[in-house]
């Protein structure tokens, strides 16, 4: 395998996982809704999906398992904010703590257990190209999921007439409610569906990532996908530049440490967050699309009679 | 946001902890900076922490707090188990040693001991490992099978300990190959399995074929044993996320210290301002199974892992140049424990900028 595609197959492990949890936040607060704990509901997709690959022996079991998991730690935050319509940055943030400490005590028996990597895509000849047939036709399935999901998601939010009603409820619940919309129920399905893609995005990280369980794994990635919805200014396409810019310059950083050149390393580690802010504020300078952009009801408890 | 989950953490823990503590055991306690199953580090610890309630379970009650983030966030648990009646408390990461320092003149009753630090005080011990034995072997054996001559060190913090570990690396690998060369990149964190695999990519990426890391994850083991090359265990016996890749790894055993140091601190002949260094021959670090490697190089391996345990071999033997070429150790000096507890410079030979 030549370096120039294993470095890129390298930068596309890395940053699926925050391209897939960042997509499903995506969607949540299009509606609205601020779901902070999208670092709890991955670690526990990522131990539910370990578990469940680890019992069975098969990995796609383990991902369903993730998904099932996070969806259903996400119901558990649909309830409270939305139906009790408790402060949703309190209530995300406690959803985080619980899901790292219910993760630790689920997995407790786990770690250090060799588990099975989800296997990668292999097509006869395809496979085989040079430079490029690892990169398009031979990684791991989830990969191309979250390919997928971003473009369903596009084509979703701004083809669709539900994509609509989604985007209208987050930038004004009351008109939306006023309209006849169920408010509510497009706000449950849009934070499953983040749950989900969070729970899906752990599954990655236990199953392709670093095939095993460890405490805390996520070790921060469930804030970076927040701050990258952020970052792309509520856009789905941009989430992929994103992820991939974050993932890239994390990947390219270690191997300029590899390769020597001197740089103090812990300039190299800053790197990402460095670069990831530059363009934030590249971005920020036109202010028409960000403020067009942000969801106007983000994170406002929505009590439909009052 | 951690600090959040820390105070959470360490209500429970001590809560916990609370309700157990009515008769009058002598109560030992333990701060780590991993969780206690992390599968390294903090796990060896507290394996150590439950020999001693195997041993001394009858007249010692043993307390714990896991995930206690390094820096001034410390100081609030250390304060808190030595309001809680600990006898003895052991601060486990280089990372609490400001702290303890702090904690140990605020309650002078106390007894404290920090591990892998360099400050003492009159109720304050420090312990070690001389974990450098290790890593001169498995330096040496990385010298004999790597076919490229180059080998990755995958590094956490830019403080002695670990540099001192590289030096030691390459010094076991340049005495059967002068020509070896090692590859360093530092990911600035203990433990984080995602960017410790990555790091391992990397530096496999860039040509390297032997890898060993001083982070806590088996990340680097697991890429080692998906792309075919060999690497080392770090701190616990990691051969089940590699059973071709681990040619041995350098194993912690705290248990016999912890069980020693306790019966002091109750006996009354406990005593402060110590550092305890101890190595191989004292059997607080030890090495797993030496395997995937040809007969030869493992006989040579136990015969220099012998000969460190008899003494004849200290891997910082003279003459050694430091990295910038000027002199370090003449012909046959020892370096004393003083500077390789404060290292801040590599050997000659390493192909990377030290972080200051």
């Amino acid at each position: 395998m030549d370096i120039f595609q294993s470095v890129l197959l390298t930068i596309a492990t890395a940053s699926t996982p925050l391209l897939i949890a960042a997509i499903g936040e995506l969607v949540v607060e299009r509606s609205g809704v601020l779901n902070l704990g999208v670092e709890g509901m991955m670690v526990i997709g990522a131990v539910c999906a370990f578990a469940a690959s680890y019992l069975t022996g098969n990995p796609w079991i383990g991902v369903l398992a993730g998904i099932l998991a996070g969806a259903v730690l996400s119901l558990l935050f649909g309830v409270l904010a939305l139906s009790f319509a408790t402060n949703q940055v309190a209530t995300g943030l406690s959803l985080t703590l619980l899901g790292i400490g219910l993760s630790g005590m689920i997995g407790e028996d786990l770690v250090g257990r060799a588990g099975e990597r989800l296997p990668n895509l292999d097509i006869p000849v395809l496979t085989d190209i040079p430079v490029i047939g690892r990169l398009l036709f031979g990684q791991d399935p989830l990969f191309y999921v979250s390919i997928a999901l971003t473009a369903a998601v596009m084509w979703f939010l701004f083809r669709t007439r539900t994509g609509l009603t989604l985007r209208a409820i987050g930038d004004n619940h009351k008109s939306a409610h006023a309209l006849g919309i169920s408010v509510l129920k497009y706000r449950y399905l849009a934070v499953m569906f983040g749950g989900a893609c969070a729970g899906l995005a752990g599954a990655h990280l236990s199953l392709v990532y670093t095939p095993q369980w460890v405490e805390n794994m996520t070790a921060g990635r469930g804030w970076i996908a927040l701050a990258l919805v952020v970052f792309a200014s509520w856009r789905p396409w941009r989430v992929i530049g994103g992820a991939y810019l974050f993932g890239a310059v994390t990947i390219g950083q270690l191997h300029a440490q590899a390769l020597g050149f001197g740089i103090p390393s812990q300039l190299l580690s800053s790197l990402p967050y460095l670069a990831t802010i530059v363009v934030l504020v590249l971005i920020s300078r036109d202010r028409r699309l960000t403020v067009m952009n942000t969801p106007a009801s983000l994170a406002q408890p929505f009590v439909p009679d009052r | 946001m951690k600090k959040i989950l820390f105070a959470l953490t360490a209500t429970v823990a001590l809560t916990a902890a609370g309700g157990a503590f009515a008769q009058d055991k002598f109560k030992a306690c333990f701060i780590y900076v991993g969780s206690k199953t992390d599968g390294g580090w903090t796990q060896a610890h507290d394996i150590g922490r439950q020999m001693v309630d195997k041993e001394l379970g009858d007249k010692v009650e043993t307390v714990f707090l896991e995930n206690v983030p390094e820096g001034p966030d410390a100081s609030r648990a250390i304060e808190r188990f030595a309001r809680s009646g600990c006898g003895i408390i052991f601060t486990t990461s280089f990372g609490f040693m400001d702290q303890t320092v702090a904690a140990a003149e605020k309650f002078p009753d106390v007894k404290f001991e920090h591990a892998t630090g360099y400050k003492t005080a009159p109720n304050l011990t420090t312990y070690n490992s001389r974990f450098y034995e290790g890593r001169y072997i498995i330096g040496q054996i990385a010298g004999e099978v790597s076919k490229t001559g180059v080998a990755g060190y995958i590094a956490s913090f830019p403080i002695p300990e670990v540099v001192m570990g590289i030096n030691s690396f390459l010094l076991g690998a340049r005495s059967v190959n002068p020509d070896f060369k090692l590859k360093v990149v530092w990911v600035n964190t203990w433990f984080d399995a995602g960017k410790e695999a990555d790091a391992a990519k990397a530096l496999i990426d860039q040509g390297v074929d032997v890898i060993t890391q001083h982070t806590d994850s088996t990340g680097p083991m697991q890429v080692a044993e998906e792309r075919g090359i060999k690497a080392f265990g770090q701190a616990f016996d990691q051969i089940e996320a590699g059973p071709n890749a681990q040619m041995t790894a350098i194993e912690d055993t705290w248990g016999p210290y912890y069980v020693k140091q306790i019966k002091a601190a109750m006996d009354g002949t406990w005593e402060g301002g110590k550092s305890s260094w101890d190595g191989l021959k004292d059997g607080i670090l030890s090495m797993a199974p030496y395997t995937n490697m040809p007969d030869d190089v493992k006989a040579q391996a136990e015969e220099t892992q012998a000969k460190i345990e008899s003494g004849e071999l200290h891997p910082f033997t003279g003459p050694i140049k430091k990295q910038d070429g000027t002199e370090w150790l003449k012909e046959g000096e020892v370096s004393d424990d003083g500077t390789l507890l404060g290292m801040n410079f590599y050997v000659e030979g390493v192909d990377d900028k030290l972080p200051q």
